[in-house]
């Protein structure tokens, strides 16, 4: 599945063992992906292979994060990974959506790979529908988090001290009984199937997800990378002398490939 | 889309979008049911399973030595070559595709109409490591990662230089001004790092991207 690129004549696959993998899942408004976007962007990750899968929808164009004439020629994919050993940071872009009976596989994949890979936790960048909130959850902060068992024990404590707020979990049978409660991601795509396999197959895996719409999801990015930040410490977060609070959003670097979301110039004839 | 009476009908698509219908667990008497309508399916058929390819060769050799292999993708793409390149003289009908999906369904004749759904492969006789492929059907997301295997899996590659030729609509360009006062038809190029020749157009800015079979 995995392919590493031949990056100056030596093709032998790069080590991931202890990386932190961080990946989105191709969920409502695409938040994860645009969030992932934002990270490969601002750190300026070097790309280090792509996945061959029959799983995705074919795409290709130029270089998404071109910042010069230079570098903007590099053929970029559906499914790309980079890296950034420094951060002992490992990041899989997803561009296209599943094909359909294939996200199973993908994910069976996925995970398999993620163990021969020795990578040491995966960090999952998800959405939820807001509309299917209960009256609790539209109060209050729309980030959740969830994590599997195996990850708990190991940074449970740090999530408390952020103070962050679980996914709630919702009566499998509601009306009738309240008792049996299931794990429910509206609009998450593959985020619940891949949570439900990393714990009963042992892999440490964060989901961090955010409730939104489609629509403009740039700011949603913002909040969820900004969430991720608090915890994983990619960007230092500078206190804004102004007004004396910690913004880090304008330190995120707004990818080149994000020009022209809505549309192209308006023809001068309409008006 | 809507149709004529305004009800929305959604498009036929194999990407998975609709994560409820994927999500639904089948029960055994489900997964009885299906397969049952696999198998008259491809009874009726007869010749292919549904969302098969086959690709069809004329030529006896099993793998074709290929260095030159030009795609045209598409209707606007394949008349080009008809009309520009292709003649009996000196090219001559190699390979078939037979496949069908929502869209389209090709046959093994190779006795086509410009108006036709079909996927050719020609050779040229007076260097036969040149393959041309006239591919005027659609092929679908679940099959497009098939045909490049069964296409690529035939060839002993030698040098091989891929050229894909494909057209999209003027409206789907991305950029900054109007694509109403663009000037049309214009050429833009994608290109792998390992072809070092000089391209004849200006390479696709970003945001724009290429889909489907010219993707994959």
């Amino acid at each position: 599945m995995f392919i590493p690129c031949d990056r100056g004549g030596c093709s032998a696959a790069p080590d991931f063992k202890g990386f932190t993998l961080l990946m989105p899942a191709v969920s409502v408004g695409n938040v994860g992906q645009l969030a992932i976007d934002l990270v490969i962007s601002t750190l300026g990750m070097t790309k280090v292979g792509y996945f061959y899968t029959d799983c995705l929808v074919p795409m290709v164009g130029n270089n998404p994060y071109a910042t010069a004439e230079e570098n903007s020629v590099e053929l970029s994919i559906n499914a790309e990974v980079y890296s950034l050993p420094s951060k002992k940071l490992v990041v899989l872009q997803i561009r296209s959506p599943f094909i359909k009976n294939k996200y199973r596989p993908f994910c069976e994949t996925l995970l398999s790979w993620v163990k021969s890979s020795k990578c040491a936790r995966v960090v999952l960048l998800s959405s939820s529908h807001a509309y299917q909130r209960d009256d609790e959850q539209l109060l209050g902060t729309p980030l959740r988090y969830l994590l599997t068992p195996d990850l708990e024990k190991a940074v449970g404590a740090r999530v408390k001290e952020l103070n962050w707020k679980e996914m709630e979990k919702v009566a499998a049978y509601p009306g009738i009984n309240d008792t049996d409660k299931v794990l429910h991601i509206p609009g998450g795509g593959i985020t619940k199937l891949l949570f439900t396999e990393s714990c009963s197959e042992g892999i440490q895996m964060a989901v961090l997800l955010k409730f939104c719409s489609e629509g403009d999801n740039i700011p949603d990015a913002f909040v969820l990378v900004n969430y991720l930040n608090e915890w994983l410490q990619l960007i230092k977060s500078e206190v804004s002398t102004s007004n004396n609070s910690t913004d880090p959003s304008s330190q995120w670097k707004i990818p080149s490939s994000w020009r022209l979301l809505f549309g192209n110039g308006l023809p001068p004839a309409l008006f | 889309m809507a149709t004529f009476f305004g009800e929305v009908v959604v498009a036929p698509s194999r990407a998975g979008l609709d994560e409820e219908e994927e999500a639904r667990e089948e029960t055994p008497e489900d997964r009885e049911i299906r397969r049952e309508i696999e198998k008259k399916r491809y009874r009726q058929r007869g010749e292919i399973r549904e969302r098969e390819i086959q690709v069809l060769w004329s030529c006896a050799e099993e793998s074709l030595v290929c260095s030159r292999f030009i795609v045209a993708i598409g209707r606007n793409a394949a008349a080009f070559l008809s009309s520009f390149i292709l003649d009996s003289v000196c090219w001559e009908v190699i390979g078939v595709v037979k496949l069908w999906n929502e869209w389209c369904r090709t046959s093994s004749s190779t006795n086509v109409l410009p108006t036709d759904s079909f996927c050719l492969f020609y050779r040229l006789i007076s260097d036969p490591t040149v393959l041309l492929c006239q591919c005027s059907c659609y092929v679908a997301e679940d099959q497009q990662f098939q045909w490049l295997e069964k296409v690529f899996g035939s060839m002993q590659k030698k040098g091989l230089q891929v050229t894909i030729l494909s057209t999209c609509p003027v409206a789907d360009y991305k950029t900054q001004e109007s694509t109403l006062t663009l000037v049309s038809p214009f050429l833009k190029a994608l290109k792998t790092k390992e072809f070092q020749e000089q391209v004849c157009c200006p390479l696709l800015e970003q945001p724009n991207i290429v889909r489907d079979l010219p993707a994959a």
